[in-house]
């Protein structure tokens, strides 16, 4: 019978004889990521930053030359103007306003004030602003959170595993939020509350992948005493990369869908999800498993667990 | 592993029944719901505001006025204690500062009596639930001759804490006042108030009648003073009349005459043909205002509201029945939005908006549109991919779990009354995604098995049984980032981390449990000699 098969069911790929390949590549993607993160830096979105977001609707297609123009002779400051989806639908981005809270309030106040005569039947489908405080905390908030995310997994990591695969997986993890990070830089894309929403996923999606490849090394550990540790972690990939493939092929699909069909506002959620989930992969491949040579990874250090383990397959 | 008990099919179907039965009302209309019987679960899922339109907005309480008027009021407190006192104790230098009232006293020898005075104004906080750390709420300390009353940390909380449970009174009756259906008015910090306001597409007026304190009071006039002069005689102060354009300068008394805390109803009404409000007192305020104005017929009584002179009309005689008109040149708006604030109270110190997202229900019902088109879309193209891999009996298995799994992430957000947000459709479609995760660790593994030349019976048990530690390790730890975004998350991101989690419970059940019961029916009935995968 008929089955899709995107990977033969016995494959034997030397991965490990890449691993300086992919050495160089991850480490020049870091390196990309952090020049253009202090160089470049994120498009952080009102959220973080603070300032004015305003959505509307124009009675057919919006003229945004002539509204960009109304903006910018409001004096406040830096003004962004973007079609939103569809050409009657604009997203406009006020910098944050000297001041406090009040001042964001006034400035949305004379934003709306500016445009209502100039484009009649115009809807506001989303106001937003954000005073200077509350950003301030946002931001400490999503750096917390991701920083706690990464602690629990080592932690976890560590209790079920050797230590080596707890760093190495975190060294992943940290490999997969730098590269996305870098991916926001260079995009422009708006950095966002969902856009950390999205890193913690991807991290969540990776750690997953990491532990599926280790949970088979640590099994194949048990099983070939006496393989040397490049070939056995070429078999542990090689074992699982059917299902490494299958997954991220269904996740991707879903995110295709959410990507193409779920609307302008979740489209960069769903694009740095894209990105996540095929740097995931990437890693638990290509970093997460060669970096457990690079820390030293010894064979048979758990005799007495290799043996009940032994027994438990037999 | 393939052998199920009977009751445990029993607890399988009545897990996937149960979810059946909370997620049924969200595919039916209103009134079909409402028809539903009371023992069988007829609500649907919450929607956030981004999905349903709303306005949120998080208002935080003036500190700086909250701790002045509390140092104020205790300095009143402290010159009448002390004022009781016979023989008089003199005292001089009378100071407010930050966070501490102070002193001196000048017959020293008299110390301990003013020590005595002041210790009974210092109030115990009681500690335990409440505000952390109880306590005195005033720390008195000596200087010398000097006495310094300072609020102590458990005084401070207690106060702000105190301030903000009157503002969310107050702003719930001023809210309710917009006719704003099912508002949420709820504490956040210390010092915050969170406003979530369903369906409202413009939140102006609401902002407009949040963004005032509406102290309300009234002040003679002082006549003798020019409101203009550098210098004005002790006791009266300048507040200014806005008129247009102008401002109006008026040279009024201090004492506040009589204040709002006694009305007891304001309406907007019609004078002459232009609005007005008409207000009432309550038996004291009514006493004290018939006093004032007999006193002082001919002379002007100005209305003063948050510091502005909103009008100083003259007394033309004695109103004793205590009720009376402003009239200020209002608009009906603004006629109407007095009324509401005089009716609802003051606030006890001014409230700031710190944040505001308003969705309006366009957009939101776009954003549900199209996350649905995407939840289908993405569920198909799974669906038929796992048919494609897996073939008729495991892509059956599977995607029956998979369509499970979406019908208990429903009815958990239903039965929890969880709030769906644009990114928790996100995290829905993801969750599709991902969910077969558990299931195609298993079947690869059954594969392999069948490689390693195992039986049909026993490749399965092996399947399962071995795949099941790695399918429990990499969910634990997605739960774990799922979990931390809950914690620090904030609406739509919490809902985001509410639906991910929940997908991660239901795949680890649908895949150990749902696919691995078909399968091991299929395998029992069938017990094919050869098994594709």
């Amino acid at each position: 019978m008929f089955r899709l098969k995107l990977v033969p069911e016995k494959t034997s790929l030397r991965f490990m004889e890449r691993r300086k390949i992919a050495f160089v590549l991850s480490v020049l993607l870091i390196l990309g990521s952090i020049v253009m993160y202090f160089g470049q830096g994120l498009n952080r979105g009102i959220d973080f930053e603070g300032g004015i977001l305003v959505e509307v609707k124009t009675e057919g297609p919006a003229d945004l030359a002539a509204m960009r123009g109304l903006m910018n002779g409001l004096g406040l400051g830096q003004v962004a103007l973007q079609e939103f989806g569809e050409p009657d639908d604009v997203l406009i981005r006020v910098e944050r306003q000297p001041g406090g809270a009040e001042a964001q309030q006034t400035a949305v106040d004379t934003v709306k004030a500016a445009l209502d005569p100039e484009f009649p039947g115009i809807s506001y489908r989303r106001v937003e602003f954000v005073g200077p405080t509350v950003s301030g905390e946002l931001v400490e908030a999503a750096t917390i959170a991701v920083l706690t995310s990464v602690v629990i997994m080592l932690i976890y990591i560590w209790l079920r595993f050797e230590w080596h695969f707890s760093v190495g997986a975190v060294i992943a993890l940290v490999h997969d939020v730098v590269i996305t990070l870098g991916m926001f830089a260079v995009t422009g894309l708006e950095f966002n509350l969902a856009s950390v929403a999205a890193i913690l996923t991807i991290v969540g999606y990776s750690i997953n992948d990491t532990v599926v490849v280790y949970d088979r090394i640590r099994e194949n550990l048990r099983k070939f005493k006496q393989m040397p540790l490049p070939d056995l972690l070429n078999v542990s990939i090689n074992d699982t990369l059917s299902r490494t493939v299958m997954t991220s092929v269904t996740t991707l699909l879903a995110l295709a869908a959410l990507f193409i069909f779920g609307g302008e506002v979740i489209r960069g959620f769903a694009f740095a999800m894209i990105w996540g989930v095929v740097i995931g992969t990437y890693s638990s491949i290509f970093v997460a498993a060669p970096v457990l040579m690079v820390l030293g990874l010894k064979r048979g250090t758990r005799d007495a667990e290799d043996e009940q383990g032994d027994k438990a397959t037999a | 592993m393939l052998y199920f008990a009977k009751w445990k099919i029993a607890v399988i179907a009545a897990v996937c029944l149960i979810g059946l039965v909370f997620t049924v009302p969200n595919f039916l209309t209103s009134e079909t719901r409402q028809s539903i019987p009371d023992w069988l679960p007829n609500q649907s899922i919450n929607l956030g505001l981004d999905l349903q339109g709303g306005s949120h907005l998080l208002l935080q309480i003036d500190r700086e006025a909250v701790l002045r008027d509390r140092l104020t009021d205790l300095a009143e407190s402290m010159r009448n204690d002390l004022g009781e006192i016979r023989p008089r104790i003199r005292r001089s230098g009378f100071r407010v500062g930050d966070l501490s009232v102070s002193f001196e006293v000048r017959d020293t020898d008299r110390m301990e009596e003013v020590r005595e005075v002041l210790r009974g104004l210092v109030t115990q906080i009681g500690g335990g639930i409440s505000v952390g750390a109880g306590g005195p709420d005033l720390q008195i300390t000596t200087d010398g001759n000097r006495f310094i009353a300072t609020l102590t940390e458990a005084g401070i909380n207690a106060r702000l804490s105190s301030a903000v449970q009157q503002s969310i009174e107050i702003v719930r009756r001023r809210v309710d006042e917009t006719g704003v259906n099912e508002p949420t008015i709820q504490r956040q910090g210390d010092d915050r108030i969170l406003i979530q306001l369903p369906g409202l597409d413009d939140p102006d007026r609401v902002k407009r009648l949040l963004g005032r304190t509406a102290k309300m009071t009234f002040h003679l006039v002082d006549l003798s003073a020019d409101p203009n002069a550098a210098r004005l005689p002790p006791g009266t102060m300048v507040l200014y009349e806005e008129d247009g354009e102008a401002r109006i300068p008026w040279a009024v008394r201090k004492k506040v005459e009589v204040s709002g805390e006694h009305l007891v109803d304001a309406q907007p009404n019609y004078q002459d043909g232009r609005p007005v409000v008409s207000f009432r007192f309550d038996a004291v305020g009514a006493r004290k205002f018939g006093q004032i104005t007999s006193q002082n017929v001919g002379r002007p009584f100005a209305i003063v509201l948050d510091d502005k002179v909103i009008s100083a009309p003259r007394i033309e005689s004695a109103i004793l029945q205590g009720s009376g008109i402003i009239t200020g040149g209002f608009s009906v708006q603004e006629a109407n939005d007095l009324a509401v604030l005089l009716r609802a109270g003051a606030l006890p110190a001014p409230l700031t908006i710190l944040e505001e997202r308003t969705v309006g229900p366009d957009l939101g019902a776009d954003s549900i549109a199209a996350g649905e088109t995407a939840a289908v879309i993405g569920f198909a193209a799974v669906v038929f991919f796992m048919f494609l891999a897996y073939g008729p009996v495991f892509g059956i298995a599977a995607n029956t779990a998979l369509v499970t799994n979406l019908v208990l992430i429903i009815g958990a957000l239903s039965a929890l009354q969880a709030t769906l947000t644009l990114p928790g459709i996100a995290g829905i479609v993801l969750t599709i995604g991902m969910a077969v995760d558990a299931n195609v660790l298993i079947f690869e593994r059954i594969r392999e098995e069948l490689a390693n030349g195992r039986s049909p019976f026993n490749a399965v048990e092996a399947g399962y049984r071995r795949a099941l530690t790695t399918i429990v390790d990499a969910n634990v730890t997605t739960g774990f980032a799922a979990a931390v975004l809950f914690a620090m998350g904030s609406g739509p991101v919490r809902g985001f981390a509410v639906t991910l989690f929940l997908g991660i419970v239901c795949s680890m059940f649908t895949a150990i449990l749902l696919s691995r019961m078909i399968v091991a029916l299929w395998l029992r009935r069938k017990r094919p000699n050869v098994l594709t995968v």
